[in-house]
C-alpha cells in the first residue's frame, strides 16, 4: 500500500470508482471513473443535478450501494491507509458509523420511529465502543448538547415524530459525530429543510468542523451551501466528474462549460434587472443508453466533432484545476461562446 | 414593471381554522389548526405576487382558499367584485376558469393512465369548450406556446422529465385562458439549470398573454426574480408586504430580515453577517400570545408578547405589522 507514505494528511483517495446498475438487462453505468482526493480537516462538496452520480457516489463510499442490482465494477477507495472496496463487510461495519459516517436529506426515513432518539445514539456509540448503557446514555446526553438540542435529558426519551425537522437532523447529526468520525458524508443535509432552519444546520456543521477537525464531503445541488462551507468542488455530471478545484477558483475561472452554465443558471439576489435567466437547453442524458463522447455534448452551446465522438479526460489544466473538456482554455471557451454569440444575434 | 392596471382579485381577512378531530366520539372538537389566520391583499392586472413563508406558514392554504378549493371559515375572495363565496357551486366551476393552478410536484400532478393530449384537453371537456377536433388543435398550439411538440400529445407523463412535466401543467393550466394562474412552488422539485427555463418560461408566458401570477415559494432567490410584490407569511398571517425593492432593500420586520440574511452566499467571497434564528416556527394550534413571532424576535419587549400588532403603513405600497418598526428604524441592525 502506498497511499500512506505518500501523502500523510491525505485521509480519502478515490481512484476511478465506477458503479454500475444491472436492471432489466441493461447496465446504467451511474458512476463513471470518478476521482476523489480529500485532506484531513477538509471539505469537499459534489455538486451536480438529480442523476447525475452524486448521491451514489457517496454511497458507495459507505458501501451502501444495495447489491444487487448495484456494484462497484471498478476502483479503489483508498481511506486511512486501506482500500476499502477489497475489506470484508465484517471489517467495513467497523469503518461505518465509526471512522466514517453519513447524515441524509430526509431525517424522518432515517430515524427508526419506534425507537426512542437516545436508544439510537447509544447504539451507535455501544456497537464501535466499550460502554456501559449508563456510560453510553451521558455521551449520548452530550452529544444532544453538542448540536444544539435544548434540554437534552429529556429529549432523550423522545420518539423522532415529537421532533421538528431541524432537531431531526441535528440529532442525526449527533449520530453521526458520536464516535467522532473522521470523515462525514452529508447527503443533501439541509435540502428538506427551510431557509432559516437551513441556515441554522449550516452554522452547527461549520462549527463543529471547526472544533473537531472533521473532514466533510457535501453532497448538494444548492451552489450556495457549497460557498458557505466547502474548501473544494467536485462538479459531476452524467456520472463523471468535469471540473475539480477550489471553491473560489470554480467561481472565479469556471472552465467547463457546463460549470458555466451551473453558475449563470443561480438565481441571485438583484438579478431581477435581466429579463431573463441564462439556462441550459435541454436536460441530463438517460444513463442507461449508451452514450458517445463527452456527456454534456448534446447540452453544450460549444460542441464540436470531437466532443461527440470522443470522450475527454479529466486534466490538470491549472494547477490544481482539474477539467474534462476538449476546450481547455478560459480563452478558448470564451472565444467560442462569442463567437456562437455574435452568430445567433 | 408592470403598471397598476386595475383590481383583480381582493381577499379580505381571510382565515381558515382547520379542526382537529376529537378521538372521543360526540365529543366536539375545540382545537384547531389556524392555518390562515386574517390574510388581506389586493391583487392587480399583469402582476405578479410573491407569497414567502417557511413550511406550515399557510402560504399554500391561501392559494387553495383563492381557488376555492377548500372553503374559508371567515373572510372574503372577491374576483372582479364578485365574492366567489357567494356563487354556487356551479357558478364557481365558471369562476374558476379564469383561476388556474399549478402545482408543486409535477410527479403527483399527471395522471400517469392518460395520455398529455387528454391531460391538457380535459379542462376544455369539462368546460364544454369546442369540439373535438378543435380541442385537439389547441392541445398542439399550447404545446408548442410552453415549448414542447405537437408529437409529444400522444405520450404519457412517465416518458417526461421533471421539468417537461412542469411545462405539461403549465400548458394545462393555461388551456381556458385564465386571468390568473395560481403557481404554488412550481420550480421547487426542479433541478437548477431546468428551473431556470421554466421560470423564463412563466415569464415569457405573462408578457404574451397579460397573467396575472401569485407565486408561492420557500425559495427566497426565485420570489425575488419573479415578482413584483412580496407577501411575508408567518404563522397564518401577513407580516409584511411590499414591493420588491422594499422587501429586499428595506425590510423592516425582524422575521423579513432573517429569513432575507439565511439566504445562502452568493459567492465564495461573500462574508455577511447572518442573524440565525432560535427554534421552530410556533405549532398554529397555539400560537403564542400577542405578536406570533416574538419568541424568536431579537427585539421582542412586554408589548410584543401582549398585543397583537396590526399591519402598519411603511410606505403606500409598503406595509408591515410589527410593534417596534418605527423604532427599530433609527436602531442600526446589530450584527
Amino acid at each position: 500500500m502506498k497511499v500512506g507514505e505518500v501523502m500523510a494528511e491525505r485521509l480519502l483517495d478515490v481512484e476511478n470508482l465506477t458503479v454500475e446498475f444491472i436492471s432489466g438487462g441493461s447496465t446504467m453505468k451511474a458512476v463513471n471513473g470518478v476521482n476523489l482526493q480529500l485532506d484531513k480537516k477538509e471539505t469537499l462538496g459534489i455538486v451536480g443535478e438529480s442523476g447525475s452520480g452524486k448521491s451514489v457516489t457517496a454511497t458507495a463510499l459507505m458501501r451502501l450501494i444495495p447489491s444487487p442490482p448495484g456494484k462497484i465494477t471498478n476502483g479503489k477507495i483508498h481511506f486511512n491507509g486501506r482500500d476499502l472496496v477489497g475489506i470484508s463487510e465484517k471489517e467495513m461495519r467497523n469503518v461505518r458509523g465509526n471512522e466514517m459516517s453519513m447524515i441524509f436529506q430526509d431525517p424522518i426515513t432515517s430515524l427508526n420511529p419506534v425507537l426512542t432518539v437516545g436508544n439510537q445514539i447509544i447504539e451507535v456509540i455501544r456497537a464501535h465502543e466499550k460502554m456501559t448503557k449508563k456510560e453510553a446514555s451521558t455521551k449520548a446526553v452530550e452529544m444532544l448538547k453538542m448540536v444544539g438540542i435544548p434540554e437534552p435529558e429529556k429529549r432523550l426519551k423522545m420518539y423522532p415524530h415529537e421532533f421538528s425537522g431541524g432537531m431531526r437532523q441535528r440529532v442525526m447529526i449527533a449520530i453521526a459525530l458520536a464516535c467522532n468520525p473522521k470523515l462525514l458524508i452529508a447527503d443533501e443535509p439541509t435540502t428538506a429543510l427551510d431557509v432559516t432552519v437551513q441556515a441554522q444546520i449550516l452554522d452547527l456543521m461549520k462549527n463543529l468542523q471547526q472544533n473537531h477537525g472533521t473532514a466533510i464531503i457535501i453532497i448538494t445541488h444548492d451552489l450556495g451551501v457549497v460557498w458557505e462551507l466547502c474548501d473544494k468542488v467536485n462538479v459531476m455530471y452524467a456520472g463523471r466528474t468535469v471540473e475539480s478545484t477550489t471553491t473560489k477558483q470554480l467561481y472565479d475561472n469556471p472552465l467547463h462549460p457546463y460549470t458555466w452554465g451551473l453558475l449563470e443558471s443561480q438565481i441571485t439576489v438583484g438579478i431581477q434587472e435581466q429579463e431573463r435567466l441564462p439556462a441550459i437547453p435541454g436536460s441530463p442524458p438517460d444513463l442507461s443508453k449508451s452514450l458517445s463522447g463527452c456527456h454534456f455534448s448534446a447540452r453544450c452551446p460549444m460542441a464540436t466533432d470531437i466532443c461527440r465522438s470522443n470522450v475527454p479526460e479529466l486534466m490538470e489544466v491549472q494547477d490544481n484545476h482539474f477539467v474534462a473538456c476538449h476546450l481547455q482554455s478560459r480563452e478558448q471557451i470564451v472565444a467560442r461562446k462569442e463567437g456562437i454569440f455574435n452568430a445567433t444575434t | 414593471m408592470q403598471q397598476r392596471k386595475g383590481l383583480v382579485l381582493k381577499v379580505n381577512n381571510l382565515r381558515k381554522y382547520f379542526p382537529i378531530k376529537n378521538s372521543i366520539p360526540f365529543k366536539k372538537t375545540t382545537q384547531f389548526v389556524k392555518a390562515v389566520d386574517g390574510v388581506s391583499f389586493e391583487l392587480y392586472k399583469g402582476e405578479t405576487l410573491g407569497i414567502v413563508g417557511e413550511s406550515g406558514c399557510g402560504k399554500s392554504t391561501v392559494a387553495r382558499l383563492i381557488n376555492q378549493l377548500i372553503t374559508p371559515t371567515e373572510g372574503t375572495v372577491e374576483f372582479n367584485g364578485i365574492d366567489l363565496a357567494s356563487l354556487s357551486t356551479k357558478e364557481i366551476r365558471s369562476a374558476r376558469k379564469s383561476i388556474q393552478m399549478v402545482f408543486q410536484n409535477p410527479y403527483a400532478s399527471l395522471d400517469p393512465r392518460k395520455t398529455i393530449e387528454y391531460l391538457i384537453a380535459e379542462p376544455l371537456a369539462i368546460h364544454g369548450i369546442g369540439d373535438e377536433a378543435s380541442r385537439k388543435q389547441r392541445v398542439v398550439d399550447l404545446l408548442e406556446t410552453v415549448g414542447l411538440s405537437a408529437y409529444h400529445a400522444k405520450r404519457h407523463p412517465h416518458e417526461f422529465s421533471g421539468g417537461q412535466r412542469q411545462r405539461i401543467n403549465i400548458a394545462r393550466a393555461l388551456a381556458l385562458n385564465p386571468d390568473i394562474v395560481v403557481c404554488d412552488e412550481p420550480v421547487s422539485a426542479l433541478d437548477v439549470s431546468v428551473q431556470a427555463q421554466v421560470i423564463n418560461l412563466l415569464k415569457d408566458l405573462q408578457h404574451e398573454f397579460g397573467l396575472t401570477y401569485i407565486f408561492i415559494s420557500h425559495d427566497l432567490n426565485v420570489v425575488n426574480y419573479m415578482c413584483d410584490r412580496i407577501a411575508v407569511m408567518y404563522l397564518g398571517k401577513i407580516v409584511e408586504i411590499g414591493s420588491y425593492e422594499e422587501i429586499y432593500d428595506n425590510p423592516q420586520h425582524p422575521y423579513t430580515q432573517a429569513l432575507l440574511s439565511a439566504i445562502p452566499k452568493e459567492n465564495p467571497f461573500d462574508t455577511k453577517d447572518r442573524i440565525i434564528l432560535t427554534g421552530d416556527v410556533p405549532s398554529p394550534v397555539n400560537p403564542p400570545s400577542g405578536c406570533a413571532f416574538h419568541k424568536r424576535c431579537r427585539f421582542a419587549t412586554e408589548k410584543c408578547s401582549q398585543m397583537e400588532p396590526v399591519l402598519d403603513t411603511v410606505s403606500t405600497t409598503h406595509q408591515v405589522s410589527c410593534h417596534l418598526f418605527k423604532s427599530l428604524q433609527q436602531k442600526p441592525l446589530p450584527s
